[in-house]
């Protein structure tokens, strides 16, 4: 019986004539095409139209018509908008926040794992009701904090990178925290217990045997959070005033605000460059990202 | 005996047990090294929160001092003592957590039951000053004339002067009346002087003026009257004293005063700019310079009363009373005719009764709800289905190149979203676009600028934002069916549509329907698509002062009351809204998260 099944399973793999791969397969290449240009298409044409000479860009009609890179140099040539500046605000902010968000998450998160302490289900519980509440609504509440620390110390008020990571770090504990969580848990207590015995202080078992373990965990946890903090608009837009103080999301978008203008062409170079290491990033991560995915991370 | 020693040794073995139990989650001993990095990381943090306490104290915040003060002994105390780990590693969390979650939830509903807006930004005293600053006029409103015998020094073509109320007098269509036939002054008309001053200060080190009355002729020469001295906190009185020390024919100089010279005045500029010098005790007139050389009246319109907390206005005699709505009204008569400016003050559930039973709210309000709800299922629904059909197409052993097309399929989820928002702002402009004028063939469909098509166009652009997200995880929970159950519904002879809608799909809905919850709570507010691809807009007419769009969202609507520039801000409505939409996601994600494992594994 058990042959029969195997032969059935194994009879597509035998050479077909056209007509049978077409049945089979083919159409869904032919789908396959269709969704990749799809896909493909508008990031397509912001490369061809980065590339159009900021004469030609009205009534652009046709892919690469021209290859010029006179958009890219103009990025980096205007002073009342920095692009080269809000590229370093933008990757200072992203790394320290990530770095430092996931680090702070990683410690909550091995104390809720490793200790039984009285408040910590509730202290879970709330960590995962609280960070429900949308970022965007507590702006007013953050614009407080940031002006009234920035009377006493100005590094930390309004147009200040430092105040805005320290906002940001605020903000994304809850989830970071409860993701580690998770993590933690797969990662055997014996393990620790064992180093104990051998006379490990409670820092030697985190720094020593639990962090190399999860490293891989980290890593991907510092990415992803990385992505997100460099795609916010909202906290940043409300935070940062400054032309010097900008982020690449709320500075290009001086770029946008009159389409079809030589702005335009310029948008698209500087969308370019700014996409280019997030999406190495994110293809590199492809599989990371996919199984976390499917363990309930969303993309913010 | 030997059975008292057996327990013995068991009780001392049981004690080492428990101790050592015990031990492995108390810490340990301490190595030298970590006691030292301890130490001086808690110096440091302990030194730098009595700076902060010490800038603090400066400015008399004391709740704040005592504040910095308390969490560092609290931190101190923690990592000092033995035990008591759990503390010591969640402690810098929980005080970030503290600081930007809780707080600004805890902020957001205090907020709500204010009146906190542009228009009430501070307390009672700042709105106070702010109106004294706000309600004075310069007398004669032609900044550069000082309406004498008639010249026109504003070069208007008439005469400019004043009546004693300090208005330019108009005729009775408004325009400024010159001299009549004869060259004399309409009736009313007053003599507004015009100085020139010094800048001094009087012993105290008060800011005043030596100002000297200055009279420009009709040909251009100037003739000085008589000099007065005054300092914010004496009002004008004649002087025949001052000297002119510089030469230019005006007195300059008065002894017991220190004349301030440019560079002086530079330097406290804005002091300079804001003194004020009565013309006479308990008059509502001053005199005030913007360069330093000459000097303008002005007349206060509010005259604040310290000791009755009102404000009495000067035209006509009307008395200011604070009121409980953060306004100063007249007789306190929440009715009738405010001052402006205000402030916070703590207004009930007002925020509240609005948002539920104010009839002008109303109609777009449940426009924007009902879009809310729409955009974030149809988001859901048509990314889902793309994604899934794609996930099942390319769920074949046998079919080739299914890396690189998962590459380029995972692009639009790759590229960052906000960028993403942009360039389909772009795409859908609808004279230049590329939408219109390369696939479209030159058609002029008005993407973004037509409720209906703005809808569309804001769902199109999130399905191509969002359909890899869903091929992904359904990939994944395909292929985490076991192929046994696919094999044996093979044998009992389903058809691959059974086999679809009896077996994949129930089992794909168990992993995949939290995610889809997760995905709604996401796209409920998906504030970035919306507010960047069209802003929220159109705008919609019908919503009269309300700045709301076609194309809102709840949060976006949210994010224009709190922040929009056109409209004046209302944090607290704004406010009592983040309080409403946090109860409700946060509702229908407990319950989510309820249904799958998530909570069991808090046990």
């Amino acid at each position: 019986m058990s042959t029969a099944i195997e032969e059935k399973v194994i009879l597509p793999k035998k050479r077909m004539s056209f007509g049978q791969w077409f049945l089979a397969l083919g159409w869904r290449h032919i789908i396959g095409l269709a969704v990749v240009v799809y896909s493909v298409f508008p990031i397509l044409y912001i490369l061809s139209v980065s590339f159009v000479k900021n004469s030609s860009v009205e009534g652009q009609t046709g892919l690469f018509r021209s290859f010029d890179l006179v958009n890219y140099v103009a990025l980096f040539q205007d002073p009342n908008r920095p692009f080269g500046l809000w590229y370093i605000n933008t990757l200072t902010i992203g790394v320290v926040t990530a770095l430092g968000s996931v680090f702070l998450s990683t410690l909550a998160a091995y104390s809720f794992s490793r200790f039984r302490f009285r408040g910590r289900r509730a202290g879970l519980m709330s960590l995962i009701l609280i960070q429900m509440f949308p970022s965007v609504l507590g702006l007013v509440a953050i614009f407080t904090i940031l002006s009234e620390a920035g009377k006493v110390f100005p590094i930390l008020g309004l147009s200040s990178s430092v105040g805005l990571i320290m906002a940001y770090m605020g903000g994304s504990l809850g989830t970071g925290t409860y993701l580690m969580y998770g993590f933690f848990n797969t990662v055997p207590k014996e393990l620790d217990e064992a180093a104990k015995i051998d006379g490990a202080t409670h820092t030697q078992i985190f720094y020593t045997i639990i962090l190399p373990l999860v490293t891989p965990i980290l890593a991907v946890n510092v990415l992803l959070s990385f992505i997100g903090i460099t795609s916010d608009f909202v906290l940043a837009s409300v935070v940062l005033s400054t032309p010097e103080s900008l982020t690449l999301a709320v500075g290009l978008q001086q770029f946008v605000s009159d389409p079809f203008s030589k702005d335009w062409a310029m948008f698209c170079a500087g969308a370019i460059l700014s996409a280019i290491p997030v999406v190495i990033l994110f293809m590199y991560l492809q599989r990371y990202i996919v199984s976390g995915l499917t363990g309930g991370a969303v993309k913010g | 005996m030997k059975a008292e020693k057996q327990t013995a040794e068991m009780k001392q073995l049981d004690r080492i047990k428990r101790k050592s139990i015990k031990g492995l989650y108390d810490g340990g001993t301490p190595s030298l090294r970590g006691t030292i990095i301890k130490i001086v990381a808690l110096g440091l943090l302990d030194a730098f929160a009595v700076f902060t306490a010490y800038l603090l104290l400066m400015k008399k915040q004391y709740v704040g001092v005592a504040g910095v003060l308390i969490v560092a002994l609290v931190v101190s105390f923690l990592y000092l003592r033995r035990g008591g780990l759990p503390a010591k590693y969640l402690t810098p969390g929980i005080l970030f957590l503290l600081v930007f979650q809780v707080y600004v939830v805890v902020f957001s509903g205090y907020i709500s039951f204010t009146n906190f807006g542009s228009m009430h930004n501070s307390d009672q005293a700042s709105a106070v000053n702010a109106i004294r600053l706000a309600s004075y006029n310069q007398i004669d409103t032609d900044f550069d004339s000082y309406a004498d015998s008639g010249q026109d020094n504003n070069q208007d073509g008439v005469a400019d002067y004043v009546d004693a109320a300090g208005k330019v007098i108009v005729d009775a269509s408004g325009n400024p009346v010159g001299p009549d036939a004869s060259g004399a002054a309409p009736a009313g008309a007053v003599k507004v002087p015009y100085y020139t001053v010094s800048v001094v200060k009087d012993p105290a080190g008060v800011l005043g003026f030596i100002a000297t009355e200055t009279n420009m002729q009709a040909d251009g020469s100037t003739t000085f009257g008589k000099t007065f001295v005054g300092t914010q906190e004496a009002p004008l009185t004649v002087t025949t004293e001052a000297t002119d020390e510089n030469g230019d024919g005006v007195a300059d100089h008065l002894k017991g005063y220190t004349t301030l010279t440019d560079d002086a005045i530079g330097k406290i500029q804005e002091k300079v700019f804001d003194t004020k010098v009565l013309i006479a005790e308990g008059s509502s007139i001053f005199i005030r310079t913007e360069d330093g050389a000459s000097a303008f009246q002005y007349k206060y319109q509010m005259l604040w009363n310290e000791a009755k907390q009102t404000f009495t206005r000067v035209s006509d005699g009307a008395i200011f009373k604070p009121s409980t709505d953060g306004f100063f009204h007249i007789n306190g008569d929440l009715k009738a005719e405010k001052i402006d400016i205000g402030w916070v003050a703590t207004i009930g559930t007002q925020n509240y009764e609005k948002i539920f039973s104010d009839t002008r709210l109303r109609g777009p309000l449940l426009k924007i709800i009902s879009w809310t709800f729409i955009f974030a299922i149809s988001s859901v629904v048509s990314t889902f289905i793309v994604g899934l059909a794609l996930a099942l197409l390319f769920n074949r052993e046998d079919m080739r190149g299914k890396k690189l097309y998962r590459a380029f399929m995972i692009l639009p989820y790759a590229f960052p979203g906000f960028l993403s928002a942009y360039v389909w702002k772009g795409l859908f402009n609808t004279d230049n676009g590329f939408i219109n004028n390369v696939i479209l063939n030159g058609n002029h469909i008005p993407w973004l600028t037509e409720e209906g098509w703005a809808r569309l166009a804001v769902l199109l652009a999130n399905l191509w934002l969002g359909f890899p997200y869903m091929f992904l995880i359904s990939t994944g929970a395909l292929q985490a069916i076991p192929a046994e159950l696919t094999e044996s519904a093979l044998i009992d002879g389903a058809t691959p549509w059974q086999q679809m809608r009896l077996i994949k799909f129930p089992l794909l809905m168990i992993t995949l329907a939290p995610l889809l919850v997760s995905s709604f709570a996401y796209n409920f507010n998906n504030f970035t698509l919306i507010y960047l691809l069209t802003g929220g807009g159109p705008t919609d007419i019908s919503a009269g002062d309300l700045d709301a769009g076609g194309t809102d969202i709840l949060i976006t609507f949210v994010y224009k009351i709190a922040f929009s520039t056109g409209h004046g801000r209302d944090y607290g409505l704004a406010s009592a809204f983040s309080v409403l939409i946090f109860l409700f996601v946060g509702t229908i994600s407990y319950l989510s998260f309820r249904r799958t494992r998530a909570l069991e594994d808090l046990a």
